[in-house]
């Protein structure tokens, strides 16, 4: 699938998908990774690790350090997909160094999928169905 | 036809200016292309939020001090409030381990240049944009103001992007920075009368909720303080996201005017209030200042504490910028607010202070410091004119 890149980068994981938007800030605990927010899709789950996709992000601009943290953490997400960046998640990226792109429809990429995210070139393939 | 970038503008993205300014340079053009910008700008002035600790966090203090390691701002930059008086920040309560980190944040800031007055009113101590000045602002009443008070041209930024201006002197051209995005899109009439800051702060948070992230064209009102029109450009922004409004016969921007026309009536103004009302508040923190108090309010309050006494178990913060404190402290007001027992403080506000678990009812004139009281710090609110802000307090 192409997309566009916003930070570049080429890495293989795991997709966790949810169809809900995401604020980092309040949303995400910075030091886990956990997504805390109250009755989100992925209450429970650690985007540590995963490469994240979501419609897009929301909420206040201090989201883009708890990406920093999570980062310095080492609790980051592998790779961020979707479907439109917003501002907060795409500061975050860059201070942080992790590959995202938007602009992918993604209703096509399966939960628990493993998947290759092709920042540099803004693509994202499905490896397993 | 996508970004274009010059000579200057690549070398600082190629890493020829140093790590921070190519950070920088990242963050405005990726901004750029994600919202369609042709090209970048110089900006002339620039505020940075996120400058408390308590929203910092370790993280975002990590983030600050790398990009100070070789980072400095190209143009007049300066902050938004600390979670503390610099100064006074003992008496205050704040503890040691914050006041160690939150100087750790101001000392990266000023490592890079940046003048670190913490205020959200930096119009009024020397970072004032002239009408038609492109700046790059975070603090989203400062933000209001300067684009429609003012008539200066700033996008909504957010600390890094904010900080990322102020490295490269450049923003992206889009949004807010092109005239046919600053045009009004609907009419409010207003059918009520508005007599203190309070007032404009409940129109605000009214137009806010109503309006959400589109343009409004306000008409009716006779006039308005500067002190109003920050009190309103702080809850218009934080009830509905607003940018940019226009006022007739008050705000200096030209603008179309939309057929489309709502109306806003002493009833509206009244609910907005009972809204901010949470019964069973138990007032134990007053505080004035949000956006910070001007020299005139300061004056005012100044006066009505004159040889009077707060009362036991409550808190009072008057929250200002520095240099205005300094001025108070000239002029004896410092001496009337803090002899009653109440705290005139710089550099900080009641939003953004570790204040959660500190007190149980806030009462204040700001709409905006409802709001925060209520999120953050879990508080419960009552909205009153200033008068009677100072007057609970010494009851």
């Amino acid at each position: 699938m192409q997309g566009r890149k916003i930070f570049k980068g080429k890495v293989v994981g795991e997709a966790l998908v949810t169809g809900d938007d995401i604020s980092f800030y309040g949303g995400c605990d910075p030091e886990t990774g956990e997504i805390v927010e109250k009755d989100h899709h992925l209450e429970g789950k650690s985007v540590s690790g995963k490469i994240l996709v979501f419609p897009s992000g929301k909420g206040s601009t201090v989201g883009s350090y708890v990406l920093y943290a999570l980062k310095k953490a080492e609790k980051a997400p592998l790779a961020i997909v979707n479907r439109v960046m917003d501002p907060v998640v795409a500061v975050g990226c860059i201070i942080s160094e992790i590959p995202a792109v938007d602009q992918i429809d993604i209703g096509k990429i399966k939960n628990g999928q493993k998947i290759e995210v092709d920042a540099d070139n803004g693509v994202v393939t499905l490896i397993e169905g | 036809m996508g970004l274009t970038l010059t000579t200057e503008e690549k070398e600082m993205l190629d890493g020829k200016y140093g790590k921070a300014t190519q950070k920088a340079m990242e963050i405005i053009t990726t901004l750029g292309e994600i919202y369609g910008a042709n090209r970048l700008i110089p900006i002339t002035s620039v505020q940075i939020a996120g400058v408390s600790y308590d929203n910092l966090g370790e993280a975002g203090l990590e983030y600050l001090s790398e990009m100070a390691v070789d980072g400095h701002a190209r143009v007049l930059t300066t902050l938004n409030p600390a979670g503390m008086d610099m100064l006074e920040w003992k008496k205050h309560g704040i503890s040691e381990d914050f006041a160690a980190n939150q100087e750790r944040v101001v000392e990266a800031f000023e490592k890079m240049g940046v003048i670190t007055t913490c205020t959200c009113t930096p119009y009024l101590i020397g970072n004032l944009p002239h009408f038609g000045e492109h700046i790059a602002w975070a603090e989203s009443s400062a933000v209001c103001f300067a684009n429609s008070v003012i008539g200066a041209l700033t996008n909504r930024e957010g600390g890094p992007s904010a900080l990322a201006a102020a490295l490269t002197g450049k923003t992206a051209e889009y949004g807010f920075h092109l005239e046919e995005n600053r045009l009004a899109q609907v009419k409010y009439e207003i059918r009520a009368e508005l007599k203190d800051t309070d007032d404009f702060g409940l129109l605000g948070k009214v137009i806010g909720t109503r309006t959400g992230k589109t343009i409004p064209y306000i008409t009716n009102i006779e006039k308005a303080t500067t002190e109003e029109l920050k009190s309103f450009c702080a809850s218009i922004a934080t009830y509905g996201g607003v940018a940019i409004f226009h006022m007739e016969g008050i705000t200096p921007n030209k603008t179309t005017i939309p057929d489309k026309t709502e109306v806003v009536t002493e009833e509206d103004l009244r609910a907005a209030r009972v809204e901010l009302d949470d019964e069973g508040a138990d007032i134990d923190f007053i505080s004035v200042g949000c956006p910070h108090a001007s020299i005139k309010e300061i004056a005012e309050i100044a006066e009505m504490l004159d040889g009077k006494k707060v009362a036991d178990g409550k808190t009072v913060w008057i929250t200002t910028a520095k240099p205005t404190k300094d001025l108070a402290v000239k002029m004896g007001f410092y001496d009337k607010i803090e002899n009653a027992g109440a705290f005139l403080v710089a550099d900080a506000c009641c939003a953004v202070a570790p204040l959660k678990g500190k007190f149980t009812g806030l009462m204040t004139d700001s709409a905006k410091a409802c709001f925060y009281a209520r999120g953050k710090n879990k508080f419960k609110t009552e909205i009153r004119t200033v008068e009677q802000c100072i007057k609970e307090a010494i009851a």
